[in-house]
């Protein structure tokens, strides 16, 4: 093993790589684009395809391409790419594809600008394209965890058969910090796709990739294996991080780099005596909400911190279930909450001030 | 210990490779450390910045919105970024392309013709590596060893020449830091 200083978004490349992800396909925008420049360069060197497509919507038909053959693919984007690709999601899923989508966000809607923000959270985890669907939506909080989720990300994809999102955002893309890698890079055993469209391989028929039911009955039974499969999901798969959280009068949540800012906050209250605690879902999809009832018998009060209005506060209120009042923290349009701030709040909900 | 440092002035100065310098000696150090740089909508020869926070604890967020020392390599960096230093701070300035003086008094300032003793050492780009070398003396963040240490990894091998001159650089510094002390 050695350590290394790394960028967020070389990370996720190198992650994708280690993870044995050999294809991808993407299309430039900032705070993401050092990834399709790492992958550029890096992709060639193991043998494997960087393909820099004409849009977002080429990319992501690009990774169903790959995905349907078999292959470990991704793709990368920021905020407004991400909207352009919800109608191939939704196609991925369908079609029970395993990929690995990444969001680094950005402050929005619309154009919006280049700054850090966590405002595509609805996006990412309520089912962004239409029909009925689910992602599995994993949020990194560090440099290091993004290498560690990268493996998660494909292994997860290919159990269930299913299209992963990875979100970020500006900061911790753009971010450098210590990672522990291995000196070799080794392949790791994938499990063999018979469901894929990579030639008949000795069987009589065809594997057909596509998802169109336009039976209504075999559309309703798609839907509820995806369902019955979710279940499963929810049931073994969902991931966070708890901190001093056994005592904690206060309950601060929030993921990714808005917990990174609750995390500190959480030391800085307990300092001045107020006891203070964090659930940081590390899984937005499926969302810890067992965890937040737990916290609910003995917390009084919640608090969300997130770079957005205010979108996994929903999830953390229907978690918590009325039984706590659960307050909101938020700055947006690429705003970043500053500890002082949030530490400020804290003390105005424990002397019974915010409502 | 919490240092947040933040390195600013033109594109092109070394500012975001010698705040990378200053996270891969902390990290070789064992500390905490997180570098950021400003990606904002920036254009050549317009101004760069980097935030590099090295700390024993975890470090929350890697923003640099308040200072323990800032570096300014050039004039409008001093302009920006003068009130954001913490009171009682360190501000470090080139002197040999700012004759701006700092108009708080409540921080440590220290003027340093970086680029002039660069010269004599015969080369102009290790400019940023003397006010490193004045940082390191001043805040006592990491070693000048680390640093060196640091230089053998970010450099390619064939820049390796460049490191004796790039040592001399932050020795020079640090040296004219001690005796500014005094």
């Amino acid at each position: 093993m050695s350590k290394v200083l790394m960028k967020g978004n070389e990370a996720i490349g190198e992650g994708a790589i280690r993870a044995g992800c050999r294809h991808f396909f993407g299309y430039p925008i900032t705070p993401q684009s050092e990834l399709p420049h790492y992958l550029a360069k890096r992709m060639p060197e193991v043998g494997g395809v960087f393909l820099q497509a004409e849009s977002e919507t080429s990319s992501i038909n690009m990774v169903y391409g790959a995905a349907g053959a078999g292959f470990r693919v991704m793709t990368s984007s920021s905020s407004p790419g991400l909207s352009l690709m919800q109608e191939g999601i939704s196609y991925l899923v369908g079609a029970e594809l395993p990929c690995v989508i990444v969001n680094v966000m950005r402050g929005g809607p619309g154009l919006g600008n280049i700054a850090p923000a966590q405002s595509d959270y609805f996006q990412a985890v309520k089912g962004g394209g239409h029909g009925d669907y689910k992602l599995i939506v994993l949020a990194p909080a560090s440099v290091q965890e993004i290498i560690d989720l990268m493996q998660v990300a494909f292994d997860l994809g290919d159990k269930y058969r299913t299209p992963v999102m990875l979100v970020g955002d500006g900061i911790l893309g753009q971010m450098m910090e210590p990672v522990e890698l291995a000196d070799e890079v080794t392949v790791p055993e994938i499990a063999a796709k018979p469901w894929a469209a990579g030639g008949l391989q000795g069987r009589e028929k065809p594997n057909i990739i596509n998802s169109l039911y336009i039976v209504p009955e075999d559309c309703e039974e798609l839907n509820k294996k995806l369902f019955a499969k979710y279940d499963v999901i929810a049931a073994e798969e969902t991931r966070w991080e708890e901190y001093r959280l056994d005592d904690a009068e206060i309950v601060l949540t929030g993921f990714g780099t808005a917990a990174r800012i609750a995390k500190s906050v959480v030391d800085k209250a307990r300092a001045e005596g107020i006891k203070a605690g964090l659930i940081r879902p590390i899984t937005l999809w499926p969302f810890p909400s067992e965890v937040y009832a737990r916290a609910a018998e003995h917390a009084q009060k919640f608090l969300c911190i997130e770079m957005s209005m205010g979108q996994m506060l929903e999830d953390v209120r229907l978690a918590v279930n009325g039984k706590k009042p659960v307050h909101f923290y938020g700055r947006s349009g690429g705003m970043v909450p500053l500890a002082k701030d949030v530490l400020a709040e804290v003390k105005k909900i424990m002397a019974g001030g915010a409502e | 210990m919490l240092q947040e440092i933040l390195i600013a002035g033109f594109g092109g100065q070394g500012v975001l490779s010698t705040g990378q310098l200053l996270a891969y000696a902390g990290m070789i150090e064992n500390k905490q450390v997180a570098w950021i740089p400003s990606y904002g909508p920036e254009m050549r020869g317009g101004t760069a910045n980097c935030g590099v926070t090295i700390s024993d604890e975890p470090i929350s967020s890697p923003l640099v919105t308040e200072p323990t020392t800032l570096i300014v390599m050039n004039r409008p960096s001093l302009d920006k970024f003068e009130k954001a230093v913490v009171p009682g701070g360190y501000i470090l300035i080139n002197s040999s392309l700012v004759d701006q003086k700092v108009k708080r008094d409540d921080v440590q300032v220290m003027e340093i013709p970086a680029n002039q003793i660069a010269e004599e050492l015969g080369n102009t780009k290790v400019a940023n590596n003397v006010i490193l070398g004045a940082l390191i003396e001043l805040t006592g963040i990491v070693s000048i060893e680390s640093v060196v240490e640091s230089l053998k990894k970010v450099l390619p091998p064939r820049r390796h020449n460049m490191i004796p001159v790039n040592q001399q650089a932050l020795e020079k510094g640090a040296q004219l830091a001690r005796e500014m002390k005094k």
